[in-house]
């Protein structure tokens, strides 16, 4: 059986990328990527420490984890239209009308 | 009556409260009939409540309406009394009161805010009534506060002319100070007797005997009486305080009359009369009394000397005679203390009701300089004024006559540690009396007599109406018959019926006897003193009739002491210097300037100030680019984790995380 720390490192470096690829990506459906990204990360380590802990409470928190990134796909999905509309852009830089 | 006896007092304060809430649309007349009315009656009243008690034969009347005060085992209630002090006072308060809201009708006739004015002369009546009533010191106090209140608002009655206004200001400043010192002696008494209840306090220290530490030259009792006779120097205008009330002659004539010469300014005497069993236990304090108040008499008669406005040399009279009072008080002889008050209220008020008539008769004239050769156009006026003058100055049979002699006589006798700090007291107060006959007679003869100093086509000096003459005309017969209470003093065997009446008060604390050798030093004191007061009328009489020229040339020869003398020893300037102007500096300085707007709105503004820096800095971090804000967010995230994990202090919980 593969051991539980093996789970949990891939689950920290998909979670890092997730997180860089936050901070450093310009085109705003590669930010919404990223943060599925970490969601799955978490998913992941979730499911590994219920399988370590022989409980179910992990698995019932990524189910609900997936349902809230639907809805949030959905929602950040629609806004990322609504931008690409008004603004004919993806790129974050230049979605900046809160600047002062 | 006697039993109604707050009847006395409420009249006064319904007749200001009427004319003060409806009188500004009424027209005079109904005013009039309201003010007067209320003090007529106030006096019918006083009267029969007085018929009453003296009839029904009892040394003193108490009675307890209702408690205002109680905390603890200490109880202030709203108590009147009458005694044979009380008696003098109500009469002399109610009556010359009356007498000076008649003749106010007249005098004030013109003059804008009429209602105003009655009201507060009425208010004033009350608080006099209270302050003489009253049967316990802190209901005194009620009273003692009220008519300086009422005095400050009549001083600056004309409040549009500045030199009122500041008046008033200063008479209610400079009272505050001896105010503040009669509420420490009352204290002081509380703290020793447990109550401040006339009878209470009084008794207690007859029956029971007094405390050794209570009595003795540096006891709580000397502090008390000194206390309460720093508030009596205050409102009765002693010796270092006396500075308010030249000032207060801002005031309208009758004002001047009622409040600054017959009534309020006694209330220093009485209280210290009233008081009289205390300070019969704290000889040190009596004789300061007795010192302040002669220095007070000697040194006010001398300012008196050379002014020229008319109503300022009877302030400095005022003075000089308010001295006099306190002087009797300080050698024991407190009736005839309050017999001076009386007949000084009677001819103090005539002096200033008829320099008011003068004023009026001059259109407003107040400088003796400007007037002269009066005595024919106004002869009621100079009649009457004549008549106080010769009262005040000591000629028999006039009243001050008598109760100045019965003064004079006391300090000769008066013994502390030997005789000579009586017989410097006495040779005093004849100098003053000698001061005083020379300053009254110089101003009559500058007045009404001499070469004419005006200009006739600018003046039309006429009579008063005689809504105002009437009332001179009686208190010109007052100030005739008001000492003849004392007169058989002087035949053989003869009694003092006014110490005879207020034997219950004042008791077996007055030197007893008046035979033989005593009688005979009497009459020789008597000589004496109308000696001196004829030569200063004399003096008066041929410096400025028979030889004016001399008076120029005496100015000339004594110069330095004239201007001295014509600014008042330059005491107001000293005040203004010592108190005034470090008080100034503070409160700028200081006080507005350091305290308030660098501290206090300091402290405001800069907590304005930073709030706004902090958020001048703390905006750019909000820089509208989203990836900055995601930013944030993981750092955010790593703090919370960091913290959750490597909280360095102990504990179990973090942010309500269990470790």
């Amino acid at each position: 059986m593969v051991p539980t720390n093996y789970y949990v490192i891939l689950s920290a470096i998909l979670f890092g990328l997730g997180v860089f690829a936050f901070i450093f990506k310009r085109n705003i459906i590669t930010i919404f990527m990223s943060i599925e990204l970490m969601l799955n990360a978490v998913n992941l380590a979730f499911v590994a420490f219920s399988q370590a802990l022989g409980k179910l409470d992990g698995q019932v928190f990524v189910l609900f984890v997936i349902v809230v990134a639907a809805a949030e796909a959905a929602v950040g999905l629609g806004i990322i239209i609504l931008i690409a509309r008004n603004r004919q852009t993806l790129n974050v830089e230049r979605v900046d009308l809160l600047k002062l | 009556m006697l039993e109604y006896l707050w009847i006395v007092p409420l009249l006064p304060l319904l007749g200001s409260a009427v004319n003060g809430l409806f009188g500004a649309k009424w027209p005079n007349k109904i005013v009039n009939s309201v003010a007067i009315g209320s003090t007529g009656l106030s006096f019918l009243f006083a009267l029969e409540a007085v018929r009453e008690f003296v009839d029904s034969g009892q040394v003193l009347f108490h009675k307890e309406f209702f408690t205002w005060i109680a905390a603890g085992n200490f109880r202030a209630g709203f108590d009147l009394q009458m005694d044979q002090l009380t008696v003098v006072m109500v009469l002399v308060v109610t009556g010359v009161g009356w007498l000076i809201h008649i003749y106010a009708t007249g005098y004030m006739a013109h003059e804008v805010g009429y209602c105003r004015f009655f009201s507060y002369l009425n208010l004033f009546m009350f608080f006099m009534l209270i302050l003489v009533l009253a049967a316990n010191y802190v209901l005194l106090f009620v009273g003692w506060e009220g008519v300086g209140l009422s005095s400050y608002l009549l001083i600056g009655f004309y409040f549009l002319k500045k030199s009122a206004s500041d008046a008033g200001k200063k008479a209610f400043i400079v009272n505050r100070i001896g105010d503040f010192g009669f509420m420490l002696g009352m204290f002081l008494l509380f703290r020793a007797f447990q109550t401040l209840d006339f009878q209470a306090i009084f008794t207690s220290s007859t029956l029971q005997g007094w405390p050794v530490e209570l009595s003795g030259h540096l006891g709580t009792l000397t502090f008390a009486c000194l206390l309460i006779f720093m508030g009596a120097c205050g409102k009765s205008a002693q010796l270092p305080l006396y500075v308010w009330l030249p000032d207060a002659m801002e005031g309208p004539t009758p004002v001047s009359a009622l409040i600054h010469a017959a009534t309020m300014v006694t209330a220093g005497v009485y209280v210290v009369a009233r008081s009289h069993i205390l300070f019969a236990h704290a000889p040190t304090a009596m004789l300061v009394v007795a010192i302040v108040g002669c220095a007070t008499a000697f040194f006010a008669a001398t300012i008196g000397l050379v002014q020229t406005d008319i109503k300022k040399v009877l302030a400095y009279s005022t003075v000089s005679q308010l001295g006099y009072m306190f002087l009797a008080c300080g050698v024991g002889a407190f009736s005839a203390g309050i017999f001076h008050l009386m007949t000084h209220a009677f001819f103090k008020a005539l002096l200033f009701l008829a320099a008011g008539s003068v004023i009026h008769a001059m259109g407003g004239e107040q400088d003796v300089n400007r007037m002269g050769g009066l005595s024919k156009k106004i002869r009621w006026t100079y009649l009457t004024m004549l008549t106080a003058t010769l009262a005040i100055a000591g000629f028999p049979p006039f009243a001050g006559f008598f109760s100045k002699d019965s003064i004079l006589l006391s300090a000769f006798q008066s013994e502390y540690r030997g005789r000579n700090v009586g017989y410097a007291l006495y040779g005093l107060g004849l100098a003053t009396a000698l001061l005083t006959a020379f300053y009254m007679f110089r101003l009559i003869f500058l007045t009404f007599h001499g070469k004419q100093r005006y200009d006739e086509h600018h003046v039309h000096v006429h009579e008063s109406p005689n809504s105002m003459l009437a009332p001179l005309m009686i208190l010109a017969v007052l100030s005739v018959v008001g000492g003849w209470f004392a007169a058989p003093v002087f035949l053989p065997g003869g009694t003092d019926y006014f110490a005879k009446f207020l034997q219950p008060v004042f008791g077996g604390l007055e030197a007893a006897g008046t035979e033989g050798e005593v009688h005979s030093l009497e009459l020789w004191l008597a000589v004496i003193a109308f000696a001196i007061a004829l030569g200063g009328a004399m003096f008066a009489h041929w410096l400025y009739l028979e030889r004016p020229e001399k008076a120029d040339g005496l100015v000339k020869s004594l110069k330095p002491a004239y201007t001295t003398l014509l600014n008042k020893y330059y005491v107001d300037e000293m005040y203004a210097a010592v108190v005034v102007k470090p008080l100034l500096w503070i409160s700028t300085n200081v006080l507005w300037k350091a305290a308030d707007v660098a501290g206090i709105d300091g402290a405001v503004n800069g907590i304005a100030d930073g709030t706004t820096a902090i958020g001048d800095g703390v905006r750019h971090t909000q820089s509208g680019n989203t990836r900055s804000y995601a930013v944030w967010v993981v750092v955010g995230a790593v703090v919370v984790i960091a913290v959750i994990f490597f909280w360095p202090f102990g504990g179990k919980t973090v942010l309500g995380v269990v470790r």
